[in-house]
């Protein structure tokens, strides 16, 4: 029956009927509300059987769910931006020691400047830390993702992070059909950890491994990464089963059959998107979406699948690598490795919490449609403002902190200039 | 097997053979089939006292819960040592994460037996100072601070050894090593507020806080037993020389140790809820001079010019540790 809830919410109600054994808790926001609403499901007993750890720090409750995950528990956290950072030591060891921890990344910039809003530059960060990362496109998708990430990450002894937009979706109060307990008993068997501490059968479980051994480590991670890309989408078709509802797998098209332009994006953009290429549509414009669900393992063959028809694609991107350009847009082209890449364009948008506005998408398509956009493009980006910084700089060697220059600029802040 | 009492004279040291103890006293390194969880043949130094105090602490430990355990390691010396892949020297359930986050994990394994409903498996962490006083110190402090069900056992080596003799918050002051030169007017480590990490766990009101060194295998035996037989958070800070790091010999290893405690450098005591249940008298004070000239870290100390006045500020440490804790019975 679906309720109206707020995406936190669905998303703390859909763990715990996952029954995890451990949580470790921090606050930082957007993610807070989860660890909130976890920790009224625990104390009023309609989670029962779960340790509650409130932790001194991001890097403390990784590790707790780390010694936990290794003692066969079933183990959750959440964090966000510069808590994720701050983690980052025990996120690449919870992966590389094989251990199943589930974990929520309410999406959020990083600092500096300190900003609180919503882009993926926090999860983008870790695309090479050996964890799964699966996007949610929607409040009704991070809950169903949630249950479904269990699965994936004890089927194959390895972390799952599931990344929500911050705010657009934490704080978003949605009808959402919240998974049953019947169902996710039906969907998620009880953890069997394939190597935990046990008195009857000593392991050591983190010992050092020299040169002669870590390739080979390392070469298994990569495998097993590649297996979930045949596991994603098989569980995705199980869970739809269960609860009727489509969430998960690898790649999600949207009207791409006959489209010569797609635009590529992750997570809550898409709605927007999709709304803004339905208008397009009935222009008689010949464009679709590719939705990226599983962003790590990259799923190269299902994207040249999905784009195998088009004449060109945009990768609409909510997180960057300053000093080269997109993140995502650079997997996509590697998708057409041995074949002829299409013309492509990157779309830098979000960041910071900035709105995609459907007019801004409207006129970027046109451009590109048009092939004349700029093949790195920052959407709304105010022009004026940056070219007077960058003056700034170029007359005056020291011009002085450059957010405050801009927010003056903005006429936000009326100090004297330094 | 019957065992007749053997007397024995003691002769001012505390290095009683364990099998001429009575029975009752003996400890457990004295059975032959004690559980031994670590084993020989790792890959510590020649006179390594942390091999030595994790032995006796562990293995102690392993006797007081029937082999009922799960050891959790920071890295450091006592990990890379032991489990160089595809060998390991533990025989009991073991799990190494990283440097700063052992009480964390710890108290991950902790609350898993909970949820788990195994209260009958009980959880040690253990590290070298480096983990435990400075970058592992807020997961320590929050461990603390729950009052999780682990036993942490810091061995405190003064120093960051397995990169190669660098400081830590352990170090105590004047003392030479790679980040703290013996060069300059005020050479070798300077004099801070110093970092007293057994004093900061007795502040949290911990149910258990004890020092223990390897010179008194048999109290660092008795105190790991006495932890395990407490639940919550408990802290054990055992000295442990490296020859290598402080250029001791190798042999003197429990010499050094003792000159530790017998100088009043080091006081050994242990404390419930915060306040102080017991010492270990000084037996003959020495002059922390003795103690400082077994060691090159100090050597800066003696020659090429002998810095009595160095000599006199480490001599007051000393002093006031003998006061703070009444370690000297007439005092």
């Amino acid at each position: 029956m679906p309720v109206q809830i707020e995406g936190s919410q669905a998303v703390a109600a859909a763990v715990a009927a996952c029954r995890p054994q451990v949580i470790g808790a921090y606050p930082i926001s957007p993610q807070t509300h989860i660890v909130e609403t976890l920790s009224r499901l625990v104390k009023s007993g309609e989670l029962p059987g779960c340790e509650y750890v409130n932790v001194e720090s991001e890097f403390a409750a990784m590790s707790v769910c780390i010694g936990a995950s290794a003692t066969g528990a079933r183990s959750y956290t959440a964090t966000a931006s510069q808590g994720l950072l701050y983690m980052v030591e025990a996120v690449y060891n919870a992966s590389g020691l094989g251990l199943p921890i589930v974990m929520t990344v309410a999406n959020r910039a990083i600092g500096a400047p300190i900003n609180i809003w919503n882009d993926h530059s926090d999860a983008m960060s870790q695309r090479d830390s050996g964890w799964l990362q699966l996007y949610a496109e929607t409040n009704q998708e991070a809950a169903d993702l949630h249950v479904q990430a269990f699965r994936i990450a004890e089927a194959l002894s390895l972390p799952v992070m599931v990344c929500m937009d911050g705010f657009i979706l934490t704080h978003a109060v949605e009808q959402v059909e919240l998974p049953t307990l019947e169902q996710v008993e039906a969907f998620l068997p009880p953890f069997q950890p394939r190597q935990v501490l046990d008195v009857d059968d000593p392991v050591s479980i983190g010992a050092m491994v020299g040169p002669e051994a870590f390739t080979e480590v390392r070469y298994l991670a990569h495998d097993r990464q590649v297996q979930a890309l045949d596991l994603i989408p098989q569980v995705a078709l199980e869970y739809a089963a269960i609860t009727g509802r489509e969430a998960g797998g690898l790649v999600r098209p949207y009207r791409l059959d006959d489209a010569e332009t797609a635009v590529i994006a992750l997570g809550s953009a898409l709605g927007t998107i999709k709304d803004v290429v339905d208008e397009r549509r009935e222009r008689g414009e010949r464009i679709g979406v590719l939705g990226i669900t599983s962003f790590r393992p990259f799923p190269l063959e299902a994207v040249r699948h999905a784009l195998a028809g088009v004449m060109r694609f945009v990768v609409v991107e909510k997180a960057f690598s300053a000093g080269i350009g997109g993140i995502v847009d650079s997997h996509v082209r590697m998708a057409f490795r041995g074949h002829t890449v299409p013309p492509n364009y990157t779309v830098i948008a979000g960041l910071g919490g900035r709105p995609i506005l459907k007019r801004s998408l409207h006129a970027m398509l046109e451009e590109a449609m048009a092939d004349r956009l700029a093949p790195l493009t920052f959407l709304d980006l105010n022009h004026d403002l940056v070219d007077a910084e960058l003056a700034r700089q170029r007359a005056d060697v020291r011009s002085g902190p450059m957010a405050e220059n801009l927010l003056r600029d903005l006429g936000t802040v009326r100090s004297a200039p330094h | 097997m019957t065992e007749a009492p053997i007397r024995f004279y003691q002769v001012g040291s505390f290095a009683v053979g364990n099998r001429l103890l009575p029975l009752e006293v003996r400890t457990v390194q004295a059975e032959s089939d004690r559980s031994n969880a670590i084993t020989s043949g790792h890959r510590a130094c020649q006179g390594c006292g942390e091999a030595l105090g994790a032995r006796y602490a562990l293995d102690a430990a392993m006797a007081a819960t029937k082999g009922q355990m799960f050891a959790v390691n920071a890295t450091g010396c006592l990990e890379v040592f032991s489990t160089p892949y595809p060998e390991t020297s533990w025989r009991l359930p073991w799990l190494h994460s990283l440097f700063g986050n052992a009480p964390a994990v710890a108290t991950g394994v902790a609350a898993a037996l909970k949820a788990q409903g195994r209260d009958d498996i009980r959880v040690v962490a253990q590290g070298g100072d480096g983990g435990t006083v400075d970058i592992g110190f807020a997961c320590l402090s929050g461990m603390f601070e729950r009052n999780d069900d682990v036993l942490y056992i810091c061995y405190d080596n003064e120093g960051y050894m397995n990169t190669g003799v660098q400081r830590s918050g352990a170090t105590p002051p004047a003392a030479r090593t790679m980040t703290t030169q013996a060069v300059g007017d005020d050479p070798g480590n300077v004099f801070g507020q110093g970092k007293d990490v057994p004093r900061i766990a007795m502040a949290h009101e911990i149910p258990y806080v004890a020092t223990a060194t390897v010179a008194d295998l048999h109290d660092l035996e008795a105190k790991a037993t006495k932890a395990m037989s407490m639940r919550g958070a408990r802290y054990l800070h055992v000295l442990v020389p490296c020859p290598l790091g402080w250029g001791s010999e190798s042999s003197a290893t429990l010499a050094v140790a003792r000159g530790a405690t017998q100088s009043g450098l080091f006081p050994v005591f242990e404390a419930e809820g915060g306040e102080v249940t017991g010492v270990t008298p000084i037996r003959r004070q020495v002059p922390v001079e003795d103690y400082l000239s077994m060691q090159k870290r100090f050597a800066h100390l003696f020659s090429p010019r002998r810095r009595d006045d160095v000599i006199a500020r480490v001599q007051a440490q000393a002093d006031k540790n003998i006061r703070r804790y009444g370690l000297l019975e007439e005092s």
